[in-house]
């Protein structure tokens, strides 16, 4: 029996007219990979925030060694060796990957010059601990996503840990990466340390967790041996109902309309010689590894960012897109992997963002014409199952996967014809996943050319008739129907250019 | 139904409730003190005495809700009331010709400062920064450092204090303002132009993403606060019956400072008109009550940068409150 790190027992924490968490126990020993899983607002990360002193809680009691702690902030807590990752990463851009990990923790000649060269040296052996190559000297703004996680794992372990807890670690690093930081999960675990693991990918926690505790609608449900448990029954215990996505089957391919054609699209280093062709219809996925180049080349077709040679071919007539604008007018919608960022302007209300794309449209000498958009919105409410309270709800209290519909339902608006879907599952629960997927299936069947970039293989797999792979910003294979497998994917993911 | 906010109805009306009341409790404290500072006549005073910098407050908080600023307008508002007054003077053209152009000067000043933001990539302040240098250098060149007197227009100075409604004591300053608030209204909540505004102020990434030009809405945005601040050159000449070339700057800090009173975010995405001019009244009737209680100038800067620090502060901790809920 090894040795408890972590135990609380009947945690009750309330918000105004919320109860966040319903005395919910949870236990953690060392040298354990321990899973926490259940939908958006089951109570995860309340939980872990108030084991790592955010939150203050209103009933229960935490033990950490068997000693009763009680963190009043997350100094605290860090101080005792419990460390979070949280999944919105905490760094500053302008500063060096070396300047993020010891932020407050400077190595220094004397009392008050830095010493960089150590500092540095010091990050890239954590580097290398994680098998990452990063340049600990470039600015963390100028790192992908996925190097901008690592940047935080390594920072993570230059505490001295006993308790590490990830929320959504690998919602944005590739099956490689994931393989990587996986290895680095078994190390920290083989040296007796404890991990609570937070996660959507429920395929993942078989390879990796010792232990699997659910929770939902901020209760706790049961804990389970991860090796005795299928994912199906984890599903159920989740959401307490079935929830099931059948493959795609390949559609007949004689009669399909050519919407878009993509010649030679040439914009940076990550989009070489793109071509490609997308029909009424069909769901095209984009598969590759991060940095293959695939949001780029949507950006690039899509007007974000600028193409510096290549054609755009829209229902046989080529388009100049310069601006999202002319895109939009092209009849090209945009969907970001980055939501709050790129899709959505989160002070506004949900009405105000459904309309944005067409707004034009839905005036009559520069007045808004209130009604239509009003009754535009609840239509797309009903149409979507968009959960809010109303139409003038603020954006930014609405889930994540209620955020994407809003997204989806501006551009539905704007009545696209072809929706580029970019990770437009990332950060969402398993229910609003199926849903969203549904809802791709729908509008392919209503004629829309649907494309679909995705570093979830098993997600590309499922949703896609088509799959086109990209690596290193070149297009390096097509693969169809039955074909759509994983290794073959992988292989041409990984299909380096000599 | 009432569709101006972003932010809930509910919010947003208790927001506005909070700074009328901080007024309604100003005026009562003054008159308490002095029952003359709430006589009829002493209101005027205290409506046209807002004018001006009323006018400035409604134009600059466009820019402030695209989370930009104009820190110009005092001065394009100088600059082009002299340039009308110099071409009226000098050409001889049609006074109704000279105040047109004098706006649109105005008009033209906002525009290079919206195109200076949005096409050449200068921080908003940086570009207004350099305009306000701009006009505040060509108005003392081209008026020779004096005065511009439109003493051919024997009528000039009832633009802004006669009484064209025929109500004494109801000057023209005063409807300018009221209509230009009405109109400023009508944009916020009824047009694209307002939505837009809005939308950028709360992420010009994603609504550039949507398809709009922003860059142009934004120009626009500019030229509208630059316009406000041609309409409110005018008003100020007229009052003044002249255009002081000296005038101008300081002026820009009173603006927006009532538009912050008054409970517009610097961050641009939420916005309110109504709160602009409540909180330019806010400073003018303090301004007003405290030359009352004979206290100085320089003391009554002093009191309202206070009174800049107590609003603000208390605007945030209630956001605060609201977001940790």
């Amino acid at each position: 029996m090894s040795k408890e790190v972590i135990r609380m027992e009947g945690i009750t924490k309330e918000f105004p007219g919320v109860k966040a968490l319903s005395n919910v126990k949870f236990s953690l020993n060392a040298g354990e990979v321990h899973a926490l899983v259940g939908e958006n607002g089951a109570g995860k990360s309340t939980l872990m925030k108030v084991l790592t002193g955010v939150y203050s809680k209103d009933a229960g009691k935490i033990f950490l060694e068997g000693r009763e702690v009680n963190f009043r902030n997350v100094k605290e807590a860090q101080n005792a060796g419990v460390i979070m990752i949280h999944q919105e990463l905490n760094l500053m851009n302008h500063l060096s990957a070396a300047e993020n990990i010891f932020i407050g923790r400077e190595f220094k000649k004397g009392r008050f010059i830095l010493n960089k060269k150590k500092q540095n040296e010091e990050a890239e052996k954590l580097f290398e601990k994680l098998h990452v190559k990063i340049d600990p000297r470039e600015k963390v703004g100028n790192l992908t996503v996925a190097q901008q996680q690592m940047v935080e794992i390594a920072k993570a372990l230059s505490f001295n840990i006993k308790v590490l807890i990830m929320d959504e670690p690998t919602a944005s690093l590739t099956d490689n990466e994931i393989e990587d930081l996986f290895e680095v999960i078994k190390m920290l675990r083989s040296e007796g340390k404890a991990i609570i693991h937070i996660s959507h990918r429920l395929e993942e926690l078989k390879l990796i967790a010792d232990r699997i505790t659910v929770m939902r609608d901020s209760e706790y449900i049961d804990t389970v041996d991860a090796k005795d448990v299928s994912i199906d029954a984890l599903i159920r215990m989740m959401v307490g109902r079935e929830i099931f996505v059948e493959k795609q089957k390949p559609v007949e391919r004689k009669n399909l309309k050519l919407t878009l054609e993509v010649q030679d699209l040439n914009a940076g280093p990550q989009v070489k010689n793109i071509s490609f062709k997308a029909y009424a219809g069909e769901i095209l996925g984009f598969a590759g590894l991060v940095g293959a180049g695939r949001t780029e080349t949507a950006r690039a077709i899509f007007g974000a960012d600028p193409h510096s040679s290549g054609k755009i071919i829209i229902n046989g007539k080529e388009q100049k897109i310069n601006s999202p604008a002319d895109a939009v007018k092209a009849g090209i919608a945009y969907l970001s992997e980055d939501r709050k960022r790129y899709g959505l302007a989160l002070g506004l209300d949900v009405e105000a963002n459904i309309s944005m794309a067409n707004l034009l449209k839905m005036s009559k000498g520069g007045f808004i014409k209130f009604k239509e958009c009003s009754e535009n919105a609840e239509h797309q409410l009903q149409e979507l199952s968009i959960k809010t309270p109303s139409i003038k709800q603020l954006v930014k209290y609405l889930s994540g996967g209620n955020q994407q519909k809003v997204v989806l339902a501006k551009w539905l608006t704007k009545d696209a014809e072809i929706i580029i879907f970019d990770e437009p599952t990332r950060g969402i629960d398993v229910g609003a996943k199926s849903e969203i997927y549904k809802l791709m299936n729908m509008l392919a069947e209503q004629g829309k050319t649907i494309i679909v970039i995705s570093s979830e293989l098993p997600e590309v797999m499922r949703c896609c008739h088509r799959v086109l792979v990209m690596c290193e910003g070149r297009m390096t294979g097509e693969v169809t129907g039955d074909e759509v497998d994983q290794d073959i994917i992988m292989r041409l993911a990984t299909q380096r250019e000599m | 139904m009432n569709r101006l906010s972003t932010l809930t109805k509910q919010t947003e009306f208790k927001r506005k409730l909070v700074i009328v009341l901080a007024l309604i409790v100003l005026w009562i404290a003054f008159g308490f003190i002095n029952p003359a500072y709430l006589s009829y006549t002493n209101i005027m005073t205290i409506l046209l005495a807002t004018s001006t910098n009323g006018l400035l407050a409604l134009g600059v908080s466009w820019p402030i809700m695209t989370s930009g600023i104009d820190i110009s307008v005092g001065t394009v508002m100088t600059f082009s009331c002299v340039l009308s007054g110099v071409v009226f003077n000098s050409l001889g053209l049609p006074i109704g010709l000279c105040i047109i152009f004098g706006i649109l000067v105005g008009s033209f000043c906002g525009f290079l400062n919206g195109f200076m933001s949005a096409k050449l990539g200068l921080p908003p302040m940086i570009a207004s920064l350099a305009m306000q240098m701009i006009t505040k250098g060509l108005s003392l060149v081209v008026s020779g450092i004096k005065p511009v007197y439109f003493t051919d227009c024997s009528w000039y100075q009832k633009i802004a204090t006669g009484n064209f409604l025929g109500i004494n004591g109801f000057y023209n300053a005063i409807i300018i303002l009221i209509g230009m608030c009405v109109i400023s209204y009508i944009i916020f909540s009824k047009t694209i132009f307002g939505r837009y505004t809005l939308a950028i102020g709360s992420n010009i990434e994603a609504t550039r993403l949507s398809g709009i030009n922003t860059d142009n809405w934004l120009i626009g945005v500019y030229t509208l606060c630059g316009t406000y601040a041609g309409i409110a050159g005018l008003v100020l000449s007229s009052r003044l019956n002249s255009a002081q070339p000296a005038l101008g700057p300081g002026y820009e800090m009173d603006a927006i400072a009532a538009a912050v009173i008054g409970g517009n975010s610097l961050m641009g995405g939420e916005g309110t008109i109504i709160g602009t001019l409540i909180g330019a009244l806010i400073i003018s009737s303090l301004q007003n009550g405290l030359r009352i209680l004979q206290i100085s100038t320089e003391t009554q800067y002093a009191i309202i940068g206070f009174v800049l620090i107590v609003t603000v502060a208390f605007d945030q901790r209630r956001k605060k409150k609201k977001e940790s809920r």
